[in-house]
């Protein structure tokens, strides 16, 4: 029992209310968003620390013990995921304040522009926190919505043309996506009468095997959606690039790492841990296949792409794929190795549209073949993209290449060698597709003139922008993304062995159910919640 | 569940996954707003069957209807309520700048396209040009880069989209 628990979700909301009232003085919607940010990481960080300590710290909302109340969970994976998420939305929020004056086409940055842009922001983050932390599944739909409201909005801030045409396609796809949701929890709460995650997880054992490989599937392709999986991932490419730098940079960062998790947890706690969740037929076999066919158009539609952002966004889809095959391998090794995967392509993915943006500040333009020569007129720039690109492709010795070489041999552990033949094939390409935007962007000469619009020197370029490229703000924030992503890997070991321990928990669920549930056995209370 | 609520959650599904499909954006609306309402009768019959109000002292346990269905499914409606009208705001945004309630065409797929067009064109400039030559509707694949607002000629809104705001 913890009251930290819901911290990470209440202090946003109530800065993005307080946020709202202050919509007329940009200074204090700053001051309070970094500081309720801020303090989201701290209460983070600590929460972490206990739940390492004692497995899993809970809460009930309202007092009302589970199954009946909503119950506040977080035990390892959850930890590590806020700690990670609100570290992230710290970053960028500076980055995006950093923005804030006018840039090259005379467009100032989005959160300068618009007072909506903190308080949703704000709730963004609630939103995120709110699917890590709980232990119920409606509550989980809740939460997701929250999420998905704020970056509807967030996505079409500005609402011009091209943001409305492709804001539209994520809209609409993510409310197919909630709809499914509400279907599944309907179905689920009718044959078992609980939505609470762990009261589930000891109903699902009495269902026929039939109606669990059901449940698994309706599950996995309702947070497919959101995570962006083989074949339901069209929408992301579309709508990623279109969004306003910083908000693009969230987005790839954490959104669909909320839908992996999801399926990360839905599947080890609620269809067991040993990958027979289709009652004989591995359900790991099914998400293999899948995660094969995710990384393998992930990177392919990259190699196509000649818009940085959109090439980038494909590279999203590539890294989702990595995540599901370790989970299909369920195997602690291959679990661990997601676990770790996740945080890496977090730090990763966000660092690469930051300096995405970047070059879009520096060059006034986003597509590899107006853009030539940044490693000359914008060293730092270089080097903040070559870091997280060897990562991406995972070249030791990088972050990514520690995270590649954990699922690989768990992957080689649990003799799927087909999956890990992918796996290193898609590696090669993405190497490949980060060589085609280094040598486009960072090396040689723009194949084609900036569009007029943009190649209008800066106004005020001269004392903003040096030879950084940016102004100092985003640079640094990005610096700290960096160095966050190489921190990463200089403490691989200890950060292997918390992932380790996570994904002990995780294919136990045990552990979870009784530290939920605690002395109430499933017998001692009458179906119907 | 009885079977006329089974068959009109079923229904509902149906018809909304059908509007869903198409390609003008006021049709997708009712298309979402149909397959929300199948979600919440859904909801509300996975409580199992009607009964008393659960307030204690009206009766017996089990004369009493389940609440906790109709406490999600007042939730989902709120939900679902919000950002309908969230949708509805877009769709007239979307009108305002491109005059239209059709779903235009994804722009970078169009320009990935024509470069795979003019890659082939390049490698068998013959063909090419019998293949132009036979299908006079193929549009000149000469320029790969064009700016945005030639490539979507039956797309007028995407070139006069800073409207006032």
């Amino acid at each position: 029992m913890s009251s930290l628990v819901p911290l990470p979700i209440v202090i946003p909301l109530l800065a993005a209310a307080l946020s709202v009232a202050f919509a007329k003085v940009r200074m204090a919607q700053r001051i309070l968003s970094i500081g309720a940010l801020g303090a989201s990481v701290v209460v983070s960080v600590l929460l972490l620390i206990q739940a390492d300590e004692d497995g899993v710290v809970i809460m009930d909302a309202g007092g009302w013990p589970a199954p009946l109340g909503i119950t506040y969970v977080v035990d390892r994976l959850s930890a590590i995921m806020l700690v990670t998420s609100s570290a992230m939305m710290l970053v960028v929020l500076l980055y995006a304040i950093g923005q804030g004056g006018v840039r090259h086409d005379g467009d100032p940055g989005v959160e300068s522009r618009h007072a909506a842009f903190h308080p949703i922001y704000l709730v963004l983050a609630a939103g995120v926190a709110g699917s890590f932390a709980t232990g119920d599944m409606f509550n989980l739909f809740v939460a997701f919505e929250m999420m998905l409201a704020a970056s509807y909005v967030l996505m079409m801030l500005g609402g011009r043309g091209p943001q409305i045409r492709a804001g539209m396609t994520y809209v609409v796809i993510s409310l197919v996506a909630s709809a499914l949701f509400i279907a599944a929890l309907a179905l689920l709460y009718a044959s078992t009468g609980t939505v609470n995650m762990a009261d589930l997880a000891t109903r699902m054992p009495e269902l026929s095997s039939e109606v669990r490989t059901g449940f698994s599937l309706l599950l996995i392709t309702t947070f497919g959606v959101k995570a962006a999986l083989f074949p339901l991932f069209f929408w992301l490419p579309d709508s990623y690039p279109t969004a306003p730098g910083p908000v693009t940079a969230i987005f790839a960062g954490l959104l669909t790492k909320v839908g992996v998790y999801a399926i990360v947890r839905t599947q080890l706690l609620l269809f067991g841990g040993d990958g027979d969740g289709f009652g004989g037929s591995r359900q790991g076999t099914v998400l293999l296949v899948v995660a094969g066919c995710t990384m393998l158009v992930g990177v392919l539609g990259a190699l196509a792409q000649d818009d940085l952002k959109r090439a980038l966004s494909f590279h999203i889809i590539g890294q989702i794929g990595y995540m599901i095959f370790g989970l299909g391998l369920f195997t602690l090794a291959g679990i661990a190795a997601v676990v770790f995967y996740i945080i890496q392509t977090i730090l990763v993915k966000t660092n690469l549209f930051l300096v995405a943006g970047l070059v879009d500040e520096h060059v006034g333009s986003g597509r590899i073949s107006q853009v030539g020569g940044l490693a000359r007129s914008a060293p730092v720039i270089a080097v903040f993209f070559a870091v997280p690109a060897l990562s991406l492709a995972g070249l030791p010795p990088s972050s990514g290449f520690a995270g590649k070489f954990a699922l690989v041999d768990a992957g080689i552990g649990a003799d799927e060698w087909w999956i890990v033949a992918i796996a290193l094939v898609v590696s090669l390409l993405t190497l490949f597709s980060m060589t085609k935007i280094w040598a486009g962007v960072f090396w040689g000469e723009a194949e084609v003139p900036p569009p007029p619009s943009a190649s209008v020197p800066p106004p005020t370029s001269a004392s903003t922008v040096g030879r950084a490229g940016g102004p100092w703000l985003m640079v640094g924030a990005t610096g700290i993304a960096v160095a966050l992503s190489i921190a990463y890997v200089v403490w691989a070991g200890p950060i292997y062995e918390l992932a380790e321990r996570a994904a002990a928990d995780l294919l136990d669920p045990r552990v979870y159910v009784q530290a939920v549930l605690r002395d109430r056995t499933p017998a001692s209370f009458g179906g119907g919640g | 569940m009885s079977v006329l609520l089974a068959v009109t959650a079923a229904c509902l599904f149906g018809i909304g996954t059908w509007l869903l499909l198409q390609r003008r954006l006021t049709r997708i609306i009712i298309g979402l707003g149909l397959i929300g309402h199948g979600t919440n009768i859904l909801l509300i019959t996975s409580g199992g069957r009607g009964g008393l109000p659960p307030l204690i002292g009206r009766g017996e346990k089990d004369d009493f209807a389940d609440p906790l269905p109709q406490a999600l499914a007042l939730t989902a409606i709120v939900i679902t309520f919000g950002v309908m009208a969230f949708l509805l705001a877009m769709a007239y945004r979307s009108w305002q700048v491109t005059h239209d309630d059709l779903v235009a065409d994804d722009l970078e797929d169009r320009l990935v396209g024509a470069s795979v067009r003019l890659d082939s064109d390049v490698a068998d400039v013959e063909a090419a040009d019998l293949e132009a030559s036979s299908d006079s509707s193929a549009d000149a694949p000469g320029q790969p880069d064009d700016e945005p607002a030639e490539m979507t000629g039956d797309d007028p809104g995407t070139s006069d989209t800073e409207e006032d705001r």
